[in-house]
C-alpha cells in the first residue's frame, strides 16, 4: 500500500489543455470589439510631469483616447491606503515617484495603433534628484508600521549583548542582496469589460480575484458584488501578481472612458518597473557560541527599502528568531525610502533572503570553531519553538539533514576549503537549513453531485502554475470515494465560494482543508439520501434523483494555535568554480524537505525543483540594477537581467520526507511553494566559499567577485 | 513600434534599387533589428526583407569557403567543411544566443547587429550612437557589460557578436554589393572605432548590402579555437571571449590570430599580442605576454575593471588550448 503521506504522481488535469493551448490565459480571453491599452511611463524616477503633448499621439488613426493627469476621470478612491493592497498611480496628479510610472494610457482600435501613439505621446518633466539604492540613505532608516500575520519588526529575548560578549567564537558580517524581479512568463494582463454603468467584469492575470475585486470596488466607488473578476490560468506569478497594480485600474478607467472592452498587456520592460519586486537588503548577522558549538547569541538586523508612498517590508530575520535553539536572540528590521516603485512579496520573502544571511554567517562560524556546518545545526537543533514558546506542530528536519548528507555524501567532505581540484576547476560543497511557515486562512468551498454523477467542486482560488486544479481534485476524489475522473474542480471567479489569496505556501493548507470537509459533507449527503455507504455507483443512482449542492467555511483549526507550524529542508550544494575566470556552476544539489502530508508527488518535486532553481539564480546572476544618477531601471529585459537557464541547472535531487503533521489542519500540509528556494541562495554560497577559500557576501556571486 | 513599409523583393537587382529609399533597412532574421524596433530604439520606415534571396549557399572555391549572407548561424556551425577547417567560427557561433535565436540569425545580420548598451536600448537614457550629441549615460552609469578597447569619451559600447570574432581572427573578408558596385572588405576593417561619431558602426555605405563572406585557407585556421566567458553557462553576452589561431611548426609560432570579443568596442583584433608570438615556442609565459599586449591600451570604467585581467586570463587559456601548453 502507498504511504499515505506522500500521495500519488497524478498528472497535471490542466496539462493536456496547456500545452494544446487550449488553456484562456487573462491576454487570450475573447471580447466583443476589444479595444487595447498601452501606458506610457515616466522617464524620471522623481518630479513632476510640467506638460504633456497627446497631439500626435491623438492623430494617431484609430486612437480612441489618449488619457493624462490633465483630463483622466477622477478615482476618489485612488489616494486611499488600504490594508494589503497596494497604493497605485491613476493619473490623478502630475507627480512622478517612480521610474515607469503611468503618466498617460492610449487606447486604440489595434495594438498597433497603441504602441504608435504611445510612443508619439511627449511628457516634459522635472526632475529632482533621486535615490537609488540603500547605502547614500541608510541614515534614515525607519520602524516599519506593524502589518500581516507576524507584525512585529523588532524581537528579542534573553540578553544577546551578554552573551555574545560571554562567547568564546565570535562571528559578526554584513550580507547584501540586489533588488530581484519575479519575471513569471506569463506578463501581466487585464481586460476590463463595463457591463452598465456601475457593473465591471476583470479578466485579470493575479493571483487573488477577491483581492482585485475589493481594490476595483473601492477605486471605482462601486459595491464589490458588482465586480466580478476572472482567472482561470495564470502563467507563473511568485507574488508579484499577489498585488492589483496601477495597470488593472488604467484598464478599467480606459474601457470606461471608451465604452469598449480593454485589454492591456504589460510590456517585460515595465514589468520590472511597476509591479514589484524584492527590495535590495543589507543585513547584519552577529553570532555567539561556545567552544563546542552551542550558539548562545544571535542577532540578525535587516535594513530594506520600500518607496516614497507606500511600505512593505521583507521580513528577513523571523526565521532567525525560532530556527536555533539559542537563549539570547535579537532580531530588528528598518526600512529607507527610495524613489521606486513599491516592492512586494517575492517567492519565500523574507526567509529566502534571511536565510542567505542567517545560514551564511553559520557557516562562516562552523569554520570559526573548526565544527562541520552539519554538525553545527544539529547541535543546535530546536526542539521547540523558543521565541513563540510553543511546541512545533511537527518537525521532521533531523531525518531532512540525515537523508540529504546521506545522498549527497556529506561525510566524504573535506574540511579545509580548496581543497579539492579537477584541473582548473575548483570544487566544493556547501550545505543551509530551509524552513517556512505552514499558514493557514479561512477558505470556502462547494461541492455539488451532478446528474450524470460527476461532482463539481468549486473554490475561488487560483492556480499560478503550482498544480491547484490537480491536487483539488485529488482531495476532493479522495473525500468523496470517487476515481478523480469523476471529479471536476473549478476555480478562479468571483462568483465562487471566497478564497484567501493564493500565495504563501498556503493554498493547499487553506482551500485544501475547505474542499477536503465540503466533499466529506457531500458524501455524508449522498449515504443519508442512499441510506448506503457510497460507493461510485451510489453517487450515479442518488444523482438522477436530483441535485445535491453543499457548502463549507473553513475556519483556521483550532488546535494550531498551540503550535509553532512550519515547514523544514536540508539543502546540500556542489559548485564547480574555474579558478582562472571566476565562473561558478552548480553541479549538484540535494534538498530533503519535510513539509507536512504531500498530495501528489509530481506536482510537489515540480514545486520544490524549482524552488531550487530560483536559488541558482538568487545565488548567482539575478540583480535589478538601478542607475545611480537617475535612480531608473537599467536591466530590463531578460538578455541584461538573468536567470538561470538549462544549462545552468544541474541534475537536482529532491527528497521528500515523510513527515505526520496532526495539528497544522485538516489534511496534515504544509505546502511547498517556497521552501525549495529557502536555503538555496547560502548553500551556495557556502559551496563557493568551499571551494575557493574566498567569502562573498554580496549576491549575486559574478565572476569579477572571485578573480 | 511605429509603422513601416514591408516590402520582399526575390532578386538582388530590386532589393538593392527599394534600399535607397529613405528610412530603407534590410532585414533577414529580425533577430535583432526586429526586437530594437519594439524597444522604438530602430524606427525604419521601409523593411526591405532579403529573405528571399539566392544568398543560402556554402561552397568550397578556390579562394575559399564562402558563405552566403543568408546561412543561418546553425547550419554554418554545423556545415562538415566549417568544423573541420575553421572550428573557431563553428565554437563562435554555437556559444552565440539560443538554439532558436542561431536556426533564425544570418551571417550578414549578425555582421550587422547592434550593440547591447541598456542606455542604446533605451530611448530614454543619453546616447551618442542613438542620438548623436546626446551624451552617453553608460560612462558613469552601470557600465559592467561595456568595451574597455577601442573606447573613446562618447562611447564605450562593446560588440556583441561572438561570430564576427572568429571571422576576424581567420582572416575572413566580407563582400559587398551596393549602388557603386561590388567591393571586398576584410573582416576586421567592416566595424569603425566610436571616436566622436559612435553612431558610424561600419564602413558601409548606404544601400549596400552584405552579400556572402570567404574563409581563406590558412596555415592556422584549423589550430583555432573560441572561448567565451560569461555569467551563465549558456545564452549570455560574452564577459570577455576570444579567438585565438596559431601556426606552430618546429616548436615555433610561424604565424598568430588573436581577436577577443566582450572587451572591444567592434569585434577585437590584437595586433600587438600577435606580435608578441611570432617567432617564439609556445609557453605559458609567452601567452601572458601576449595577453598583457593585448589588454596595454586598455581603458576600463568603474564596473568593467574586471574585463582587463579576464581578458588576458581568456585570451591565456585558448592560446593555451591550441598550442598545446598546460
Amino acid at each position: 500500500m502507498n504511504d499515505r503521506r506522500i500521495g500519488p504522481p497524478l498528472d497535471r488535469v490542466d496539462g493536456r489543455a496547456k500545452v494544446l493551448g487550449q488553456a484562456t490565459y487573462s491576454a487570450e480571453v475573447p471580447a466583443g470589439s476589444v479595444a487595447y491599452g498601452v501606458i506610457v511611463g515616466a522617464t524620471i524616477s522623481r518630479g513632476r510631469v510640467t506638460a504633456i503633448d497627446a497631439s500626435e499621439a491623438n492623430a494617431v488613426p484609430g486612437v480612441l483616447a489618449v488619457l493624462t493627469h490633465e483630463n483622466a476621470p477622477r478615482l476618489p478612491g485612488a489616494a486611499e491606503k488600504k490594508e494589503n493592497a497596494r497604493v497605485v498611480q491613476l493619473l490623478q496628479d502630475a507627480s512622478v515617484a517612480y521610474d515607469g510610472q503611468p503618466v498617460a494610457l492610449v487606447v486604440a482600435d489595434s495594438l498597433e495603433a497603441a504602441q504608435h501613439a504611445a510612443a508619439l505621446v511627449r511628457p516634459t518633466f522635472e526632475e529632482e534628484h533621486a535615490e537609488s539604492r540603500i547605502e547614500p540613505v541608510a541614515g534614515t532608516a525607519f520602524v516599519p508600521k506593524p502589518s500581516g500575520p507576524r507584525p512585529s519588526s523588532d524581537s528579542h529575548r534573553g540578553d544577546f549583548d551578554r552573551a555574545y560578549e560571554a562567547a568564546d567564537v565570535r562571528v559578526a558580517q554584513r550580507y547584501t542582496m540586489p533588488i530581484e524581479n519575479h519575471n513569471p512568463m506569463e506578463p501581466h494582463a487585464t481586460l476590463a469589460v463595463w457591463q452598465g454603468p456601475d457593473r465591471l467584469a476583470l479578466y485579470d492575470a493575479t493571483q487573488w480575484v477577491f483581492g482585485v475585486q475589493q481594490r476595483a470596488a473601492q477605486i471605482f466607488g462601486i459595491p464589490p458584488d458588482n465586480v466580478r473578476v476572472v482567472t482561470k490560468f495564470v502563467g507563473g506569478a511568485f507574488g508579484c501578481k499577489g498585488s492589483a497594480w496601477s495597470h488593472v485600474f488604467l484598464a478599467a478607467m480606459g474601457a470606461k472612458v471608451t465604452g469598449r472592452p480593454v485589454k492591456l498587456v504589460l510590456t517585460r520592460q515595465q514589468m520590472f518597473q511597476s509591479v514589484g519586486y524584492r527590495p535590495q537588503l543589507v543585513q547584519e548577522i552577529a553570532l555567539g557560541a561556545r567552544h563546542d558549538g552551542t550558539l548562545v547569541a544571535v542577532k540578525h538586523d535587516v535594513l530594506s527599502q520600500t518607496s516614497r508612498f507606500d511600505e512593505f517590508m521583507e521580513p528577513a530575520a523571523y526565521a532567525t528568531r525560532m530556527l536555533y535553539a539559542c537563549d539570547n536572540v535579537r532580531t530588528s528590521h528598518r526600512l529607507v525610502r527610495i524613489d521606486a516603485s513599491t516592492p512586494t512579496f517575492m517567492r519565500a520573502p523574507g526567509e529566502s533572503s534571511g536565510s542567505y544571511a542567517l545560514e551564511s554567517a553559520m557557516d562562516e562560524l562552523s569554520y570559526a570553531l573548526g565544527v562541520d556546518p552539519l554538525a553545527l545545526r544539529i547541535k543546535n537543533y530546536a526542539e521547540r519553538d523558543l521565541e513563540e514558546d510553543k511546541p512545533y506542530s511537527s518537525k521532521t528536519l533531523r531525518t531532512c539533514y540525515e537523508q540529504g548528507a546521506t545522498r549527497f555524501g556529506w561525510t566524504k567532505r573535506k574540511r579545509t576549503p580548496r581543497a579539492t581540484r579537477e584541473g582548473r576547476m575548483l570544487v566544493g560543497w556547501g550545505m543551509a537549513t530551509a524552513t517556512y511557515p505552514a499558514h493557514q486562512n479561512p477558505a470556502s468551498a462547494l461541492a455539488r453531485l451532478q446528474p450524470d454523477g460527476t461532482v463539481l467542486v468549486q473554490s475561488g482560488t487560483m492556480d499560478i502554475g503550482t498544480g491547484t486544479y490537480t491536487v483539488m481534485t485529488q482531495l476532493a476524489a479522495e473525500a468523496l470515494g470517487l476515481p478523480v475522473e469523476r471529479v471536476r474542480f473549478e476555480l478562479g471567479d468571483t462568483t465562487q465560494p471566497h478564497a484567501p489569496i493564493e500565495a504563501g505556501s498556503g493554498t493547499v493548507s487553506s482551500v485544501g482543508s475547505a474542499v477536503t470537509t465540503v466533499a466529506t459533507k457531500l458524501r455524508d449527503a449522498v449515504r443519508t439520501a442512499a441510506s448506503a455507504e457510497p460507493t461510485p455507483d451510489v453517487y450515479t443512482s442518488v444523482a438522477r434523483r436530483g441535485p445535491i449542492e453543499v457548502r463549507h467555511d473553513e475556519k483556521e483549526k483550532d488546535d494550531r494555535k498551540r503550535f509553532s507550524c512550519h515547514s523544514f529542508g536540508a539543502q546540500f550544494a556542489e559548485v564547480r568554480v574555474d579558478e582562472d575566470f571566476g565562473t561558478v556552476r552548480v553541479t549538484r544539489v540535494v534538498g530533503a524537505f519535510a513539509a507536512g502530508r504531500i498530495l501528489n508527488a509530481k506536482t510537489a518535486r515540480s514545486q520544490l525543483l524549482g524552488g531550487m532553481v530560483w536559488g541558482i539564480g538568487m545565488a548567482l546572476l539575478e540583480n535589478t540594477v538601478r542607475d545611480e544618477h537617475s535612480a531608473r531601471v537599467v536591466t530590463k529585459d531578460l538578455a541584461d537581467y538573468h536567470v538561470p537557464v538549462h544549462a545552468d541547472v544541474p541534475d537536482l535531487e529532491v527528497i521528500m520526507v515523510p513527515d505526520d503533521d496532526p495539528h497544522v489542519n485538516a489534511i496534515g500540509a504544509k505546502g511547498i511553494g517556497e521552501i525549495g528556494l529557502v536555503g538555496m541562495g547560502a548553500a551556495i554560497a557556502n559551496a563557493v566559499y568551499h571551494a575557493t577559500g574566498k567569502r562573498v557576501r554580496d549576491l549575486p556571486i559574478t565572476p569579477e567577485k572571485l578573480l | 513600434m511605429r509603422p513601416f513599409t514591408y516590402v520582399r523583393p526575390t532578386d538582388e537587382a530590386s532589393a538593392l534599387s527599394f534600399a535607397v529609399q529613405p528610412g530603407a533597412r534590410f532585414v533577414a532574421g529580425g533577430t535583432n533589428l526586429v526586437d530594437n524596433m519594439r524597444l522604438d530604439v530602430e524606427r525604419p520606415r521601409v523593411l526591405v526583407d532579403i529573405g528571399s534571396l539566392p544568398l543560402t549557399g556554402i561552397e568550397d572555391r578556390a579562394d575559399g569557403l564562402t558563405v552566403g549572407a543568408l546561412v543561418r548561424n546553425s547550419d554554418l556551425a554545423e556545415h562538415p567543411l566549417v568544423t573541420s577547417r575553421f572550428p573557431a567560427l563553428a565554437q563562435a557561433l554555437l556559444a552565440g544566443a539560443s538554439p532558436q535565436l542561431r536556426n533564425a540569425a544570418t551571417v550578414g545580420g549578425n555582421l550587422l547587429q547592434r550593440t547591447r548598451c541598456p542606455y542604446f536600448r533605451d530611448p530614454a537614457s543619453a546616447c551618442n550612437k542613438r542620438v548623436p550629441g546626446s551624451g552617453c549615460a553608460a560612462m558613469d552609469g552601470f557600465n559592467r557589460s561595456h568595451a574597455v578597447l577601442g573606447t573613446s569619451s562618447s562611447c564605450i559600447a562593446a560588440h556583441p557578436s561572438d561570430m564576427d570574432v572568429a571571422l576576424v581572427a581567420l582572416d575572413a573578408t566580407v563582400h559587398i554589393r551596393g549602388p557603386q558596385g561590388a567591393r571586398a572588405i576584410p573582416a576586421a576593417d567592416l566595424h569603425v572605432v566610436p571616436g566622436d561619431r559612435p553612431d558610424v558602426e561600419t564602413v558601409m555605405r548606404a544601400g549596400e548590402l552584405i552579400t556572402h563572406v570567404v574563409l581563406p585557407d590558412t596555415p592556422f585556421a584549423a589550430h583555432s579555437t573560441y572561448l567565451k566567458v560569461r555569467d551563465r553557462a549558456s545564452f549570455a553576452f560574452a564577459l570577455a571571449s576570444a579567438a585565438v589561431a596559431l601556426d606552430v611548426q618546429g616548436g615555433v609560432i610561424r604565424s598568430a590570430r588573436i581577436a577577443l570579443g566582450g572587451v572591444g568596442t567592434k569585434p577585437w583584433r590584437s595586433h600587438e599580442a600577435e606580435g608578441a608570438l611570432v617567432g617564439k615556442a609556445p609557453s605559458r609565459a609567452l601567452f601572458a605576454t601576449a595577453a598583457r599586449a593585448a589588454l596595454q591600451d586598455a581603458r576600463p570604467r568603474k564596473y568593467n575593471a574586471f574585463k582587463v585581467e579576464l581578458a588576458q586570463r581568456t585570451i591565456v587559456r585558448a592560446l593555451s588550448t591550441v598550442g598545446g601548453v598546460t
